[in-house]
C-alpha cells in the first residue's frame, strides 16, 4: 500500500530503458523484427487483461479470443477507408450506418475497447455466477458464439471472407504505448481498494462477501476491464495485420495468452509482461521448427506443428513443476 | 438490536436447527453454546446470509428506529448494514499481507468509484489514506502492528484469530459475531481475550454475539446465554441460571 | 409423403449424430464424476482413435473389423497414459491448475497430430460393407445411420452392466459419490481412475471410428468441435451422470440436425447452437437435466 520509493524508481528506470530499447530497435532492426516487437507489445496487453480476470480475481475465463474479435472488427470497420469498404463487401453491401464511416485510429481503438468491455459486461452478468470450470466452458462458448455470429453477419463483418486492407496504423509506439498504459492501469488498480477487493475474491469468496464485498459487482467489473483491454489489443492486432477473418479468433489464440499468463505467473504484472515478450519472440524464433531450412548442402525438413508441440509441452511442464505455486503464489507489484 | 424468530434450517433431510428464537439487545454480549454439531455455526451462517433459512425471520435494527429484515439479503448487504463475523475455522485472505486483510475490510464503505480509484482523484486519495490509517490503528489494537507486512497465512494460529477480528472491525459493524474466538487458547490467553472483547465492545460501541466452547470465557463475559442442542434451543438466561439448568448439564454430560 | 420421408431422414441423421455425441460425452462425464475435471483433451483422444484406425487399415495386413476392435483398446491405453502424465501429479492441486494442464494436453495432442499425421485432410477408408445406401419407402439412408445407434445401445448396455454389476464398477460409483470416503475404504484409486480413462477413451475411439465412417474426412483438429459439443451434451444431461450424458447427446444431435432442417436460414449458426443451449442450461439449471442439486458447503 505504501508506495515504496525504491521500487517506483526502479520501475521508472526500467521504463526509460525499455523506451530507449524500443527506439533503438525501431531504428536499427529490420521490419520483420520490428513487427515481432510490436506484436509482443500487443501480447503484453492481452496477457495483462487475462491476468486481471484469471490471476487477480481468480475466475477462469477462456473467452479472450471473442473479445479480441470484437475489438479487431470494430477497428477494422471503423478505420477502413470508404472505397476499401466497397471493395471488401462485394458479396453483400455493408450496413448503411457503417458505409460512410472513417474514424481515426485512437477513437476507433477506444470504441473497440468500449464495445468489447460492454460485451464483457453483458456476457459477464449471467455467466459470472458460475464457478471454475463451468465459467471456463461458458466463456469459451461465448467466444465461439461471437466467432460464429461474425462468420454469418455478412453485412456487418463481411462474414467468412474477413476484412482486407485495414490501414496499418499499429506501429511499435502504438502497441507499446498501449502496453504501458495497461501496465500502469493494472498496477494502480491493484494497489487501490478495488484491486484488493478482487484479490480478496480470489483468496476466499465466502470471507470476501462476509466482509461486505459484492462478489457479482466486482467480478463483472474485473471481467469488463479485462474485456476492454482485450478489445483494444484486438484492435491493435487488426491494424497491425491489415487482414482479419473470423477463423483467426479460435480458442488457440486464447491458448497463447493463457500460456503467457501461466508462464508469467498468475497475478504477477511484471512477470506477465516479460513472459509476453519472451513467448512472442520464441513463437517467431521457433518458426524454423515448422519450416524447412536450406543450409546449402543439406535441406533440413521442418515439421509443421512442431512449434506448438514445444509450447504445449512447456505449458504442461510449467504447470506440473509449479503445481500449486503457479496459481496460489501471488506476487504483487 | 437483533431479533431472531422461529428460525428453522434444513440441509436435505437433516434439520440443523429448528424453531430457534433469540433476542439480542443493543450493547449486550450474548453467548451461544452447545455441544459439537448443535447447529451454532449454522445460526451464524443464517444471520449473515450465507444460508437461507427454511423458515423464520431475522430483524436487525442498528439504530432504534430503522428495522431491516435480514432473511433474503446477500451476505455483503448484511455486512453493509453492520453485521460482521469471524469464522470458526479462520478464513483469512491467506496469500495477502496482514495489512491488506484489514484494508479489504474497509472496502465496503468506500464512496469513490473505481475510476476515481484508478485515476487517483484527490477524493479517493483522502479516502484511501483514511482507510490505511484506520487499518493500522486496528492492527495496533489487536497487537499485530509489527506483523503488518507479513503474509496472513504465515502468522501463528492465535494471531490469525486476532487478525480476523481486526478485519471484521474494519467493516464498522454494529453487531459482531464471533465464532469460537478462544479456540486453541490456553487459560492465560483466554483471560486476555475476555478483556480484549470487553475493550473493543466499549471502544467501538458494539453488540457482540459469540459462540464459544471455553465455559469460563462464556460465563464471565456474557450477559445472556442461549444453549443449543441438536438444533433445538434448550435453555436461555443469565450465566447463573444456565449453570444451574439441569437440561444444560444433561446435554453436556450426555445423561439420558 | 415426401415431407414425411425427409423428416424421417433427418430423424435418422439426428439420432446417429446424437449417438456419437453420447459415446464421447460418456468419457467426459465419467472423468468429471470422479475427478471433477473437464478433460479438455478428450476430443483429441477421439481424434487419435480415428487416426489409429486409419493407419491400422491402410498400413497393417489386418482385416478392417479387427482393426475396428483393436484401435479402441489402443486409444484406451493412450487415455491411461494421458491421465498418468498430465493429471495424476496434480490431483491435490487447485482445480484451475489441472484445468490448465488439460488444455495444454489438448493442444499437445492436436499438434502432435499435425506433426505425425500431417496437417492435410485424409480420407477415411470406409469398408465397402458399411458404405451402402438402403432405401426404405421413399427414404434413402446410409446404412451406417442405422448401425451407429445400434452399436451405441449395445455399448451402453455393456457399460451399464459393468458399472452396476461388477466390483470395479461399484468402486467407480463409490469414488464418484464420495472421493474421500471411498479412498479411505481401501479402494485402489489409481486403478479405478485408470480404468475410467481407459473406458472413456475406448468409447470415444468407437465413436471416432463411426464418425470416420459417417463423415470420412480426417484432420488433426477434427476432435475439437465434437469434443466441445459432447462435453456440452454431458453438461446438459447433468455432468457426472451417464444416463444424462446419453440424453444430452441425443438432445444435442437431434437439435442440431433439426435446426438446420427446419430453419435452413440458420444453417450458418449450427456450431453456435450447442453453445447457446449450454449457456441457457447453465443459467437455468446448472446441474443439468438429470444432475443432483449441488449445495455449497461453508
Amino acid at each position: 500500500m505504501k508506495i515504496k520509493e525504491k521500487s517506483s524508481v526502479t520501475l521508472l528506470i526500467l521504463l526509460a530503458l525499455t523506451i530507449v530499447g524500443l527506439f533503438l530497435a525501431n531504428k536499427f532492426l529490420d521490419s520483420y523484427k520490428i513487427r515481432i516487437i510490436t506484436l509482443s507489445g500487443i501480447y503484453i496487453t492481452l496477457g495483462l487483461s487475462m491476468n486481471l480476470i484469471n490471476g487477480f480475481t481468480g475466475m477462469f475465463s477462456l473467452g479472450h479470443a471473442g473479445f479480441m474479435a470484437i475489438g479487431a472488427y470494430t477497428v477494422g470497420i471503423l478505420t477502413m477507408p470508404i472505397p476499401m469498404k466497397e471493395m471488401n463487401f462485394f458479396m453483400q453491401p455493408i450496413a448503411p450506418f457503417l458505409a460512410n464511416v472513417e474514424w481515426g485510429f485512437l477513437p476507433a481503438l477506444l470504441a473497440a475497447g468500449i464495445i468489447a468491455g460492454l460485451a464483457g459486461f453483458v456476457i459477464g452478468a449471467p455467466v459470472l455466477r458460475l464457478t471454475d470450470d463451468y465459467l471456463a466452458i461458458a466463456t469459451l462458448g461465448f467466444a465461439e458464439i461471437i466467432r460464429v455470429v461474425f462468420t454469418n453477419t455478412q453485412s456487418l463483418t463481411n462474414g467468412a471472407l474477413g476484412l482486407k486492407g485495414i490501414p496499418n496504423y499499429t506501429n511499435i509506439w502504438w502497441s507499446w504505448g498501449i502496453a504501458f498504459v495497461t501496465i500502469w492501469f493494472m498496477t494502480v488498480l491493484m494497489k487501490g481498494s478495488y484491486g484488493k477487493a478482487f484479490l480478496a475474491i480470489r483468496e476466499d469468496e465466502v470471507a470476501a462477501r462476509s466482509m461486505g464485498i459484492n462478489l457479482f459487482k466486482h467480478k463483472v467489473m474485473s471481467f469488463s476491464f479485462g474485456s476492454f483491454f482485450a478489445g483494444v489489443a484486438g484492435g491493435l492486432l487488426a491494424a497491425l495485420l491489415g487482414t482479419i477473418d473470423p477463423n483467426m479468433f479460435r480458442i488457440s489464440l486464447t491458448f497463447n495468452i493463457l500460456l503467457i499468463v501461466v508462464l508469467g505467473g498468475l497475478g504477477n504484472i511484471v512477470g506477465t509482461a516479460v513472459s509476453a515478450l519472451v513467448v512472442t519472440i520464441m513463437m517467431e524464433a521457433l518458426r524454423f521448427l515448422d519450416e524447412s531450412i536450406n543450409l546449402g548442402f543439406i535441406q533440413l525438413k521442418g515439421i509443421p506443428g512442431m512449434r506448438m508441440v514445444v509450447f504445449s509441452v512447456i505449458l504442461i511442464a510449467v504447470v506440473l513443476i509449479r503445481r500449486e505455486g503457479a496459481l496460489r503464489k501471488a506476487k504483487r507489484v | 438490536m437483533l431479533n431472531i424468530e422461529n428460525l428453522t434450517m434444513k440441509f436435505g433431510g437433516v434439520t440443523a436447527c429448528s424453531n430457534f428464537s433469540a433476542k439480542i439487545k443493543k450493547g449486550q454480549i450474548v453467548g451461544l453454546i452447545g455441544p459439537n454439531g448443535a447447529g451454532k455455526t449454522t445460526i451464524f451462517n443464517v444471520i449473515t446470509g450465507v444460508y437461507k433459512p427454511v423458515e423464520g425471520q431475522i430483524t436487525f435494527n442498528p439504530k432504534d428506529h430503522k428495522q431491516h429484515l435480514l432473511v433474503g439479503l446477500r451476505p455483503d448487504q448484511i455486512a453493509k448494514l453492520g453485521v460482521c463475523r469471524t469464522f470458526q475455522n479462520v478464513r483469512l485472505f491467506s496469500e495477502l499481507s496482514v495489512l491488506e486483510n484489514v484494508f479489504i475490510g474497509n472496502h465496503l464503505r468506500i464512496r469513490s468509484n473505481v475510476f476515481s480509484a484508478v485515476f487517483r482523484l484527490p477524493s479517493y486519495g483522502a479516502e484511501e489514506k483514511a482507510m490505511y490509517e484506520k487499518s493500522c490503528y486496528l492492527l495496533e489494537k489487536v497487537g499485530l502492528q509489527d506483523a503488518k507486512d507479513e503474509k496472513a497465512c504465515s502468522l501463528p494460529y492465535g494471531m490469525q484469530r486476532r487478525l480476523e477480528i481486526a478485519r471484521a472491525l474494519a467493516t464498522d459493524p454494529r453487531l459482531l459475531l464471533l465464532d469460537e474466538p478462544a479456540a486453541g487458547m490456553n487459560p492465560q490467553e483466554t483471560g486476555e481475550l475476555t478483556r480484549f472483547i470487553r475493550a473493543i465492545k466499549e471502544e467501538f460501541d458494539l453488540t457482540i454475539f459469540l459462540i464459544e466452547h471455553h465455559m469460563d470465557v462464556i460465563m464471565e463475559i456474557s450477559e445472556r446465554i442461549y444453549v443449543l442442542d441438536h438444533g433445538i434451543l434448550i435453555a436461555h438466561g443469565n450465566p447463573g441460571e444456565i449453570q444451574r439448568n439441569e437440561r444444560v448439564v444433561e446435554a453436556y454430560l450426555g445423561v439420558e | 409423403m415426401g415431407d414425411l420421408s425427409i423428416f424421417l431422414q433427418h430423424l435418422a441423421n439426428g439420432v446417429s449424430l446424437g449417438s456419437l455425441y453420447a459415446l464421447i460425452a460418456i468419457g467426459y462425464t465419467m472423468v468429471y464424476g470422479i475427478l471433477r475435471l473437464i478433460n479438455f483433451a478428450h476430443g483429441d483422444i477421439f481424434m487419435l482413435g480415428v487416426y489409429i484406425t486409419f493407419y491400422g487399415i491402410l498400413y497393417t495386413p489386418l482385416p478392417w473389423w479387427l482393426v475396428f476392435l483393436i484401435a479402441p483398446a489402443i486409444t484406451g491405453c493412450i487415455g491411461i497414459l494421458l491421465e498418468i502424465t498430465a493429471y495424476k501429479p496434480l490431483r491435490e492441486s487447485p482445480r484451475i491448475t489441472i484445468l490448465i494442464s488439460a488444455i495444454g494436453a489438448s493442444f499437445l495432442l492436436q499438434n502432435l497430430g499435425i506433426v505425425i499425421f500431417g496437417g492435410r485432410p485424409r480420407a477415411f477408408p470406409v469398408p465397402k460393407l458399411l458404405n451402402q445406401v438402403v432405401r426404405l419407402g421413399g427414404v434413402s439412408i446410409n446404412i451406417v445411420a442405422f448401425i451407429i445407434p445400434i452399436i451405441t445401445v449395445l455399448l451402453l448396455m455393456g457399460l451399464n452392466y459393468f458399472i452396476n454389476k461388477t466390483k470395479t464398477g461399484m468402486a467407480m460409483r463409490a469414488l464418484a459419490k464420495d472421493y474421500d470416503t471411498a479412498s479411505l475404504m481401501g479402494i485402489d484409486i489409481n486403478r479405478i481412475i485408470s480404468i475410467t480413462f481407459f473406458l472413456g477413451s475406448l468409447l470415444a475411439a468407437v465413436g471416432g471410428i463411426m464418425w470416420g465412417v459417417r463423415y470420412p474426412q480426417l484432420m488433426p483438429l477434427m476432435g475439437t468441435m465434437p469434443g466441445l459439443k459432447s462435453f456440452i451434451a454431458a453438461v446438459i444431461g447433468g455432468i457426472g451422470n451417464i444416463t444424462g450424458a446419453v440424453t444430452g447427446g441425443f438432445i444435442l444431435g437431434l437439435g442440431e440436425i433439426m435446426l438446420v432442417a427446419l430453419l435452413p436460414r440458420l444453417t450458418g449458426y449450427r456450431d453456435a447452437f450447442a453453445f447457446v443451449l449450454l449457456i441457457i442450461i447453465l443459467l437455468v439449471k446448472p446441474s443439468g437435466i438429470m444432475g443432483d442439486k449441488i449445495t455449497e458447503k461453508v
